[in-house]
C-alpha cells in the first residue's frame, strides 16, 4: 500500500515542558483519520513515555512515526549513553533516573515496561555510549 | 444533516472582520470570509469563548427575554447560584430569591437543590461501583461537547447523569402541579443562566430529553431590574426560601462539584485551555489515580460564565460568605427521586466534526496531501485567510473550503514580488541593516 503518512519529530534534551509534544500531534492527527481509540490511545502513551525517556536520560532525540492502513510504525531513536542492561530496564519500578527528576514525579520505573504493553510489537536496539533505538508498531 | 441548536450567534453588522476569535475558539469553528465571521455550527461547543474575546461585541448569546414570561399562567424561576455573587452587601439569599418572586415569578426553586440531589447521587454511584474512572463531571455542557468533538475517546468517563437544572425543573413542576390547577402547558419554567452553553443543553439536549424547563433567561438582563426589586424590599417582606446548603451553591465556582462528594482524590480545572490539557493527560492515562475530575470551561467555573454581570473571583469570594451561615446540605436523592430518575436516556456519540472522512483511506490521503500544504504554506498563522493556523487553513483547503491562494503569502512563497507587502511578511530582504543583531 503506497498510501502513507510520515511524520518527523525532534525532541528537545533540556526541556521538560516541551515532552509530550510530539504525541499530542500524532494523537490530533490519528483522531482526524478516524483511527480507533484504543489505538490512538496506545500509540499516545508509548510515545509520550519515549519522549519523556529522552529527556532524562539521552538529552533529546528524534521520533520518526508512519501511519499506513494497518498500523502505526514508531521509531525512536536517541544518541544518548545507552542502557547497560536492558532485561533489567524493563523490569517495572526500576529506574536510573536521578533525584531530581524523581522529585519531579518522573522516574517511576515504568518508562519501558508500558511502552511495551501498549505496542503490539516492541524491539530495542541498545549501545552504550551510541544510543537507544526504540522499534515500535500498533495495530489499528 | 440536521440543523444544530446554537445559543450562541453573530450579529454580523457589528463584525468587522478582524481576526480576535478564531484565534480563541477551542474547536476552531470560526472562520473570516467575506469580511465577516462565521460560525462552523456541527463544531460550535456554545462555551461562549468569542463572545468573551470579541472587542466588537458582534458575538452574542441568545437567550429568552423577561417578556417571555406573559405565555404562562404560572411562572417559576430557577436561579443558578451563581446569581447569589452578583450582588454587594448582601446578606442573605432569600433576599435574590423574594426579589425573582415580586419580580413577577410565582415561585422560585434553587438550581442548588438539584445540585445537592446530584451530589448525594454521585456519591452514591461512587459506592456502588458502576462509574468508570476518573469520572469527569457533566455539569458543564460546553466541557461535554468538547469532548465529543475533541476527545471522543473519554465519553465512556463522564459522568450519565442529567444536571442539577433538569432536577430543579422536575421538582418545580411537581410542586406546581401538586400546588395549583394549571397544566404543564400553563406553567413556564425558566433557568436564570449564567452561560449559553447551559441554554443549549436545555434546548437541544444530547443525552435526555427536556425536563419541562421552558426558557433560559440571561442573569445580565433581569440583573438591573432585579437590584431594583431587591432594594425596594424590607426585611419583613423576605420570604424564606433558600432550601440549600453549602454544598449545593458551591456547585457555583470550580471545585464545588468536586467537594460535594466528599471525596479527597479530585481534581478542578477550570478555564478551557487549562480543560483541553487536562483532557490531553487524561486521554493518555496519567491521571488514573483520581477519582473525580471537575472541569468547568469558564475561568472560576460557572460565576465566570458570560452571562454574568460581576468578575468572577468577586462572586466567588461573596458566596463564600453567604455560604458560611449555611447548612452542609438540605437534600438527598432519596428525598426526590431514585438513580433511575436521573439516568441519560439517549447515548452520547463522538461529534465527526473534526474527521477528515468516514472512510479510513480517504482520510489518510487527505491527511497527507494537508500535511504536504501545511508545509508549503508558511507557517505565521497571521490568520489574514480567515482561519485560525496555517494547519486549520490546510484542513480547509483539503476538505474543499479554501484554496492555497487564500493564503496571502503563499504566492510571494512561490516567487511573486513583496515589495508591496509590510515589514514582517516580507520574504526578502530589502534592507541590509535591517534585522542585524546586537554584537555579542
Amino acid at each position: 500500500m503506497a498510501d502513507s503518512i510520515r511524520l518527523h519529530y525532534d525532541v528537545s534534551g533540556t526541556d521538560f515542558t516541551l515532552a509530550g509534544a510530539a504525541s499530542s500531534d500524532v494523537k490530533r492527527t490519528l483522531k482526524q483519520l478516524g483511527i480507533s481509540p484504543d489505538a490512538i490511545r496506545n500509540v499516545a502513551i508509548a510515545m509520550y513515555e519515549g519522549e519523556i525517556n529522552m529527556v532524562i536520560h539521552a538529552g533529546g532525540g528524534e521520533i520518526d512515526v508512519e501511519i499506513t492502513e494497518n498500523d502505526i510504525r514508531m521509531v525512536l531513536e536517541d544518541h544518548g549513553p545507552g542502557i547497560e542492561n536492558v532485561e533489567l530496564a524493563m523490569k517495572e519500578g526500576y529506574s536510573t533516573a536521578p533525584d531530581n527528576i524523581r522529585s519531579l514525579g518522573f522516574g517511576a520505573g515504568m518508562g519501558l515496561p508500558n511502552i511495551k504493553k501498549y505496542t503490539d510489537d516492541f524491539r530495542i536496539e541498545t549501545q552504550l555510549g551510541v544510543g537507544t533505538k526504540l522499534i515500535l508498531k500498533v495495530n489499528i | 444533516m440536521a440543523k444544530i441548536f446554537h445559543s450562541v450567534r453573530l450579529d454580523a453588522d457589528k463584525c468587522q472582520g478582524c481576526t480576535n476569535c478564531i484565534k480563541r475558539c477551542p474547536t476552531e469553528a470560526i472562520r473570516v470570509r467575506n469580511k465577516k465571521a462565521y460560525i462552523i455550527s456541527d463544531r460550535c461547543i456554545d462555551c461562549g469563548e468569542c463572545i468573551r474575546v470579541c472587542p466588537h461585541h458582534a458575538k452574542y448569546a441568545v437567550s429568552e427575554s423577561f417578556n417571555e414570561l406573559i405565555k404562562y399562567k404560572y411562572r417559576i424561576a430557577l436561579p443558578a447560584p451563581a446569581l447569589y455573587g452578583q450582588f454587594n452587601n448582601l446578606e442573605n439569599v432569600d433576599y435574590v430569591l423574594t426579589g425573582l418572586k415580586r419580580m413577577g415569578f410565582d415561585d422560585v426553586v434553587e438550581v442548588s437543590k438539584g445540585a445537592e440531589i446530584l451530589s448525594s447521587a454521585t456519591r452514591e454511584m461512587f459506592e456502588n461501583g458502576e462509574l468508570k474512572r476518573p469520572v469527569i463531571s457533566s455539569a458543564c455542557p460546553a466541557v461535554v461537547r468538547l469532548i465529543r468533538t475533541r476527545f471522543p475517546n473519554l465519553l465512556g468517563n463522564l459522568l450519565p447523569t442529567c444536571a442539577p437544572i433538569d432536577l430543579a425543573a422536575k421538582i418545580a413542576r411537581e410542586k406546581a402541579k401538586k400546588e395549583t390547577d394549571y397544566t404543564d402547558e400553563e406553567i413556564g419554567v425558566f433557568f436564570i443562566t449564567p452561560c449559553p452553553a447551559k441554554r443549549t443543553a436545555i434546548k437541544s439536549p444530547l443525552c435526555h430529553e427536556n425536563y419541562g424547563i421552558s426558557g433560559a433567561i440571561a442573569i445580565k438582563d433581569i440583573y438591573t431590574v432585579l437590584v431594583q426589586t431587591m432594594d425596594k424590599l424590607k426585611s419583613e417582606d423576605v420570604e424564606s426560601i433558600n432550601d440549600s446548603g453549602i454544598i449545593g451553591v458551591g456547585w457555583c465556582s470550580s471545585g464545588g462539584e468536586a467537594a460535594g462528594l466528599l471525596k479527597e482524590r479530585y481534581l478542578a480545572a477550570d478555564g478551557i485551555e487549562n480543560v483541553i490539557n487536562v483532557l490531553e493527560e487524561l486521554e493518555d492515562e496519567k491521571l488514573n489515580d483520581l477519582d473525580f475530575i471537575e472541569l468547568n470551561c469558564c475561568t472560576g467555573g460557572c460565576v465566570g460564565g458570560v452571562l454574568t454581570v460581576e468578575n468572577p473571583y468577586v462572586a466567588k469570594a461573596r458566596i463564600q460568605r453567604l455560604r458560611k451561615f449555611m447548612p452542609i446540605s438540605c437534600n438527598a436523592l432519596e428525598d426526590y427521586f431514585s438513580l433511575d430518575d436521573l439516568g441519560w436516556t439517549k447515548e452520547l456519540t463522538p461529534s465527526p466534526a473534526m474527521k477528515l472522512a468516514d472512510n479510513v483511506i480517504t482520510a489518510m490521503r487527505m491527511m497527507s496531501k494537508l500535511k504536504e500544504i501545511e508545509n508549503s504554506l508558511p507557517g505565521l498563522d497571521c490568520g489574514i485567510c480567515g482561519a485560525p493556523s496555517c494547519r486549520a487553513l490546510a484542513d480547509d483547503i483539503v476538505r474543499g473550503y479554501a484554496q492555497e491562494s487564500d493564503c496571502v503569502l503563499h504566492n510571494i512563497q512561490v516567487g511573486g514580488e513583496d515589495d508591496w507587502l509590510p515589514a514582517p511578511f516580507r520574504v526578502k530582504v530589502q534592507n541590509e541593516d535591517v534585522g542585524e543583531k546586537d554584537e555579542d
